[in-house]
């Protein structure tokens, strides 16, 4: 996929240049999928108490915001370009990484720590599909990797700044209706690799809980379906092709609930699982 | 305009018209102006009516690797829409079942039922309904037993919308999030010209739904053109004109005598001038054929005089595009701004309408003030 960026803030060329530093960049594509711009609002805001505003082919799909959050604006934008306009592929709020060929997938609401999760595995042995939409192809299942940067909140930055102290971030944000905001860049394999894709082997629905030993317990596959066409963006555009891809998609993966309070705890149960 | 230029030296506007209406030149296109197309197609959404189009001359094939995703997913989104809101109609069907009025679907909804070539790759918004004013109150009352109700709209809305306008405030589903608008009349009570709705009934035609009508292709004809004129925001304006298009062709096709009986109908029901101007925008934007001696016959009818009538032609040649970077212009610019003012002034008389877009102006402020309070 290739977007088109414009800004005229020096803070998003930072910031995409920190994030997507191992991205392919063109200056001229012939082809965008998407050309999008983050720039000034048009009234007094432009320079008092300054925002920022999200235009894709002259529309402004969502109120401004501070500029400080201009960055951060920039990749919401991008992930709702997607779940708005792309239908060819089956699109689900969740996190995907892969191993040996095979992906794991995360389908889990906000505040189940599926991110914080996700970049620590991503950090460690897994290769970063996506953190927040997954893509699975209409007629293999197989996921794409989108390889985009990983939207971490409040406590989850400070865990895996520790985690990961090699990790290279993006601008730190406050004062979001989210709280303390940022974006970790994907760890280099990931965006190299950007082009091979997985076949999911496992669905896994994550939840931090303080002081929680870790455990996997297998999870019925009828609410494993249920709660994936809930989490997916197109299940209903898609219609019997959508109902179709989700059989097939709980039929082969092993699914599960894993709960856990300790990043290294839940690392090594996932590297057990590829044996 | 040329539908026989080469595709590559097209302005953005013609490359959009070329390839709707003439797809074969798509296939020696640059990548560039794919890229040029799939936007200003998207923006005035008419990307899935392009998709259906490349579709039917068989050239999906030719299309580039990285702009054929696009239209995928365009065609998969307009098929899930067609198919959405037959099943909307089937919903409003049953919750309509007692009310013992004509049921009139309009737009989007009866092209939909009808399978007109019209409702092909179009993507549908809520769904229209017209009844008799009369039954207004029972359909209503019907709905909100199976679960539509008017939602936000304060009381000085209700009002605007019970005493003034067409239809009812929009009622929307509360479990599917549908929306539907209820209408008596084609044109707000306080708009110039607002026509006999009798007559409209009174020549609908059966369904492919039972319970529900459709207008008369020749009303349908009047209606959409009827629509497309008295807006004050031409937010889809192109994607009517292509709308008006598909029927006006698949109309004529089906019957011989569909010209002589629009031109006939439209100076019946007395609303030559907007069925004028979209067929001068037909002719003039999409080059479409206007037998002459009916587009005269209804200029004549219309009676606009000399000078308004060139003035409105070239109005609405600049207002229907989308509002895009690419094609955007100070022209288009100024009609829109016009054509703003003129929507209104024709919807209402302006003892009526100042009161109103006063009251609407310190809603907004008032509305924006205190949302930055809660930053």
């Amino acid at each position: 996929m290739t977007f088109k960026c414009r800004s005229e803030f020096s803070s998003v060329a930072h910031s995409l240049h920190t994030l997507y530093t191992n991205h392919p960049f063109q200056l001229n594509p012939d082809f965008a999928d998407f050309h999008v711009e983050i720039s000034a609002p048009s009234n007094l805001r432009r320079w008092f108490r300054r925002q920022s505003e999200f235009v894709i082919d002259g529309e402004k799909p969502f109120e401004p915001l501070p500029l400080s959050q201009a960055p951060a604006l920039l990749e919401w934008g991008l992930n709702w370009i997607i779940v708005a306009s792309c239908h060819q592929w089956f699109t689900i709020h969740a996190a995907s990484l892969e191993r040996n060929g095979q992906a794991v997938i995360f389908p889990a609401p906000p505040g189940t720590g599926k991110s914080t999760l996700c970049a620590a595995l991503a950090f460690r042995g897994w290769r970063l599909l996506s953190d927040e939409l997954t893509l699975l192809d209409l007629e293999t299942l197989e996921a794409k990797a989108l390889a985009r940067p990983i939207n971490l909140k409040n406590a989850s930055i400070d865990i895996i700044r520790e985690f990961v102290p090699q990790a290279i971030w993006g601008p730190e944000v406050f004062d979001t209706t989210k709280g303390r905001v940022t974006h970790v860049a994907p760890p280099e394999e990931s965006v190299v690799r950007m082009l091979e894709h997985a076949v999911p082997r496992w669905i896994i629905f994550p939840k931090y809980v303080a002081g929680a030993e870790p455990c996997l317990s297998p999870r019925d596959k009828s609410q494993t379906f249920i709660d994936l066409a809930d989490n997916a963006f197109n299940y209903s555009a898609l219609g019997e092709a959508g109902f179709d891809l989700v059989a097939r998609l709980v039929d082969r993966c092993d699914c599960y609930d894993f709960v856990y309070s300790q990043l290294k705890d839940a690392i090594d149960v996932f590297d057990s699982l590829t044996g | 305009m040329a539908l026989t230029a080469k595709a590559n030296d097209l302005t953005g506007r013609q490359l959009l018209v070329n390839a709707l209406q003439n797809p074969v030149c798509l296939s020696e296109l640059p990548l560039a102006k794919w890229d040029t197309l799939i936007r200003l197609a998207r923006v005035s959404n008419l990307i899935g009516r392009l998709a259906e189009a490349i579709d039917t001359v068989k050239l999906t094939s030719h299309v580039p690797d990285k702009a054929l995703p696009h239209l995928v997913s365009a065609r998969l989104l307009a098929n899930h829409q067609r198919q959405a809101i037959r099943w909307e109609v089937k919903h409003l069907g049953d919750a309509l079942n007692s009310l013992d009025a004509p049921k009139v679907l309009l737009k989007g909804a009866a092209y939909a039922v009808q399978s007109l070539e019209a409702a092909g790759g179009r993507v549908f918004g809520d769904l229209d309904l017209l009844v008799p004013k009369t039954a207004i109150p029972a359909a209503e009352a019907a709905l909100m037993l199976k679960g539509w109700g008017a939602e936000g709209v304060d009381s000085y809305d209700q009002r605007y919308y019970r005493e003034w306008m067409h239809e009812i405030p929009p009622m929307v589903h509360r479990g599917r999030g549908t929306v539907v608008d209820l209408h008596h009349n084609i044109l707000p009570l306080t708009a110039r010209y607002c026509p006999t709705i009798e007559l409209f009934f009174a020549d609908a035609v059966p369904s492919s739904v039972p319970g529900f009508q459709v207008l008369s292709p020749v009303d349908m004809v009047i209606h959409s053109a009827t629509h497309l004129f008295y807006e004050s925001e031409m937010r889809n304006g192109l994607r009517d004109l292509f709308d008006l298009d598909a029927l006006i062709r698949q109309f004529s096709r089906d019957r011989t005598e569909f010209w002589p009986l629009l031109a006939e109908r439209t100076d019946a029901i007395g609303l030559n001038w907007p069925v004028f101007l979209a067929l001068s925008c037909l002719r003039d934007i999409l080059g479409a054929y206007v037998p002459e001696e009916f587009f005269q016959r209804i200029r004549v009818n219309a009676n606009l005089g000399s000078m308004p009538e060139v003035f409105l032609t070239k109005l609405y040649y600049w207002a229907v595009w989308p509002k895009h970077p690419l094609i955007d212009n100070l022209p288009s610019r100024l009609s829109r701004f016009l054509v703003y003012i003129r929507g209104h002034y024709l919807r209402m008389p302006l003892r009526l309408l100042l009161p109103h877009l006063s009251r609407k102006a310190l809603g907004r402020l008032y509305k924006s003030g205190s949302g930055s309070d809660h930053r």
